[in-house]
């Protein structure tokens, strides 16, 4: 290594990897992991949410982690949005395709997907 | 993708309680649940809690796992790796709101008691980087200072802002560490070199071994803009053979970096050239002395020199040199990059920045903390390490090992930095915090100490090899119930000369412990020597055990454990007990106690 490039370069990519050890984020994703939620598909829809975080570049402001059994299980996977100072979003049946659909309008763009919102559900 | 991390200590405290085991049980485990390539296991520095480990930390919720064994290890990965669902039973809280985890409220390392009051600068990355893999510690801004430094500093800007920062030298001196630099960078010689006294020998000390663990280019780092600032172009870390983890992992850190390009020839194409050696101590405290130190690493016997001339102008190889302890090192990086005013924005007008401490004796968290200078002792001991265990009462904290003294509980509200402590007769010390309950006996404290220097003295000046000797004869006397009122007095005495006269640190601060422990604690010495007690009932030659024969009801529990059969069935039958009372001879009780401990009926005193 003989340039300052080069290390930065080093700590672009390695940051992405210990951004993980670090508190204090903005936006928190949580995905119920229980057995009702994995035997609906929560493991692939927790996968897309940790992979689409990550190559949009929004891992230093979002942290995707896995919660236990949130009590609706009829409506799993579950995903649900923290952040502080706004009201908790909750996603119902959700699936790799809208979990990619979720980091996209509403982690990044800062839309809220009504469509797959429990308040939208027909229970 | 990885989603997860499983962050395990890997320091010296949870390595030896099988932190080792339990990351192959994760490994295994995590393989077996079919999550290798989503959770991450990293192998850390120290975290600070020794006194909870194995700690286990899990990312991104940060849950604090603590006294984990390899048994509980397949419930985390299936419970809370796999499910999500935390495993209360393992969580440690000390937040005092217990319902946090029956609410599954996430209790996280840093809302504990123990972190939150905690500033973290020299151990930022312990605990929190893999030491092992120089990326993690180029993703957490390292070698950047050192970037900084070789393309737009000069060595005098260099210099100037460790000056500015007010950084002192945490070994236990204090010097400031800026001018240290600045006395030895203008002097001429074909061969400077850096040193790293990394010889950590006060007992109950274990800070640079944390940092050389957990955050081992940190001190590459460092070293090697200490060698720019001055102008050498060699360095050497002299740690103890007693280190194991620590070089191992220094040595690993060396190798990365070398191969990085990081240390070597014409660093960032500067035409700066830096390279760094370890040499192995084989555990004599006198090296920690720098004369000693040096004079060790040119493979010669231990044994300090008289200074002047003192190592800036003829250290190593009578070349100039700086020495530098591993915490004072630690500070530099983070200096450079944030500036000097951040650093002296932190602690007290002459003592600026962070201390850690090694928390030791009589408290709940045994640990590593780090806290701004100038926090109270109180602070330190209640609220950070959780105060004194059975609810008893705090005595006296003794700072800075063999060589500082103690602080008695009416100044337990002092500040604590380099000024504070000296002015009351104690000495900061490398940090090792040693905390004492009202069971201690501050004479067998004292003669502890003395009893260290006395094995560890090097020989060679007279007021030290005999001095130390004589005082250690002393208190044996006092501690024997055989002392004087006058031999107080030539404790005194004889303390003094010692610290007068003797050629190396070790010598002038071996008197510390007694002296202060006369000035706090002179009544217990004269209790010793007037009265033929121990107050706190440790000095074995001053205390008897006695069985109050009215409260024995003669179940023989004590005679049946006495290792000496110094207990026996008398023929005197209490008022209202069956069968008659035992009665010590104290001619051959041996004062172990055991009868004591296990009498169910508090008949047994001790006086």
């Amino acid at each position: 290594m003989k340039t300052l490039a080069e290390l930065q370069a080093i700590k672009e990519k390695m940051k992405n990897k210990v951004v993980l050890r670090e508190g204090g984020e903005a936006i928190r994703v949580v995905v119920g992991m229980a057995t009702c939620g994995i035997s609906a598909g929560a493991r692939p829809v927790l996968n897309t949410l940790v992979e689409e975080v990550n190559n949009s570049g929004l891992a230093s402001k979002v942290t995707v982690s896995q919660t236990g059994c949130i009590g609706l299980c009829q409506y799993e996977p579950i995903v649900e949005i923290i952040e502080a100072g706004k009201e908790k979003v909750t996603y119902v049946k959700i699936d790799a395709e809208k979990a990619k659909r979720i980091v996209k309008e509403h982690l990044d763009g800062g839309k809220v997907v009504t469509e797959f919102t429990i308040a939208n559900q027909n229970a | 993708m990885i989603r997860a991390h499983v962050l395990i200590c890997g320091g010296t405290g949870c390595t030896s309680s099988g932190s080792l085991d339990i990351q192959a049980a994760f490994a295994e485990n995590i393989e077996k649940a079919g999550l290798s390539e989503e959770v991450k296991v990293v192998q850390t520095g120290c975290f600070g809690l020794c006194a909870l480990g194995p700690v286990v930390i899990v990312y991104p919720d940060g849950t604090f796992y603590s006294r984990v064994t390899t048994d509980d290890v397949k419930e985390i990965v299936e419970e809370h790796l796999l499910k999500g669902r935390i495993v209360e039973r393992l969580v440690y809280n000390d937040t005092g709101d217990d319902n946090a985890e029956k609410a599954n409220v996430n209790v996280s390392l840093n809302d504990t008691a123990f972190y939150k009051t905690q500033n973290r600068v020299v151990l930022r990355n312990c605990g929190v980087i893999d030491p092992e893999d120089i990326d993690e510690y180029i993703a957490m801004d390292g070698y950047a200072a050192l970037g900084k430094v070789l393309t737009e500093m000069t060595p005098e800007d260099v210099i100037k802002c460790v000056t500015d920062s007010g950084l002192r030298g945490r070994g236990g001196g204090g010097f400031p560490t800026g001018r240290k630099w600045s006395l030895c960078a203008p002097n001429k010689a074909p061969q400077k070199y850096v040193v790293c006294n990394a010889d950590e020998g006060d007992p109950g000390a274990f800070m640079d071994r944390s940092v050389l663990e957990g955050d081992p280019h940190c001190l590459i780092e460092a070293m090697t803009i200490a060698g720019y600032a001055i102008g050498a172009t060699k360095g050497f870390v002299y740690v103890r053979a007693e280190y194991p983890i620590a070089v191992k992992r220094l040595q690993k850190a060396i190798d990365q970096a070398k191969e990085y390009g990081l240390l070597g020839k014409n660093i960032f194409d500067s035409g700066f050239d830096f390279d760094l050696e370890i040499r192995l101590g084989a555990g004599a405290f006198v090296c920690g002395e720098e004369t000693a130190l040096m004079t060790s690493i040119e493979g010669n016997r231990g044994e300090p020199r008289p200074r002047p001339p003192y190592p800036a102008v003829k250290g190593l190889y009578n070349s100039p040199t700086v020495e530098n302890n591993v915490e004072t090192f630690a500070n530099i990086p983070q200096i450079i990059l944030r500036g000097a005013e951040w650093f002296a924005s932190m602690g007290t007008e002459n003592s600026k920045g962070t201390k850690v401490f090694a928390l030791g004796g009589n408290i709940e968290h045994t640990g590593l903390v780090e806290i701004p200078m100038g926090t109270t002792l109180r602070e330190i001991i209640h609220e950070i390490g959780g105060g004194i265990p059975n609810g008893k009462k705090f005595k006296a904290a003794q700072t800075g090992g063999p060589s500082g003294g103690c602080i008695p509980a009416d100044l337990i509200d002092t500040p604590v930095d380099y000024d504070n402590l000296t002015a009351i007769g104690c000495m900061m010390g490398s940090g090792g915090l040693i905390v004492m309950d009202e069971d201690s006996c501050m004479v067998d404290m004292a003669k502890f100490f003395l009893e260290f220097t006395v094995d560890e003295s090097c020989g060679k000046c007279t007021p030290c090899r005999v001095g130390t000797k004589r005082l250690l004869e002393l208190l044996d006397k006092i501690t024997m119930g055989k002392g004087t009122i006058e031999d107080i007095d030539r404790l005194e005495e004889l303390c003094n000369y010692i610290k007068q006269n003797s050629l190396c640190g070790l010598g002038q601060t071996a008197p510390n412990p007694v002296l202060a422990t006369l000035k706090f604690f002179r009544d217990e010495y004269i209790a010793h020597v007037v009265d033929k007690k121990c107050p706190a009932g440790v000095c074995k030659d001053l205390v008897s055990f006695v069985i109050d024969q009215d409260k024995c009801i003669g179940c023989g529990m004590c005679a049946r454990n006495c290792p000496a059969d110094a207990i026996t069935k008398t023929d005197y039958i209490a008022p209202g007990h069956k069968l008659p009372s035992y009665v010590i001879d104290a001619e051959k009780c041996v004062k172990c106690g055991v009868c004591m401990g296990n009498c169910k009926f508090k008949a047994i005193e001790k006086r």
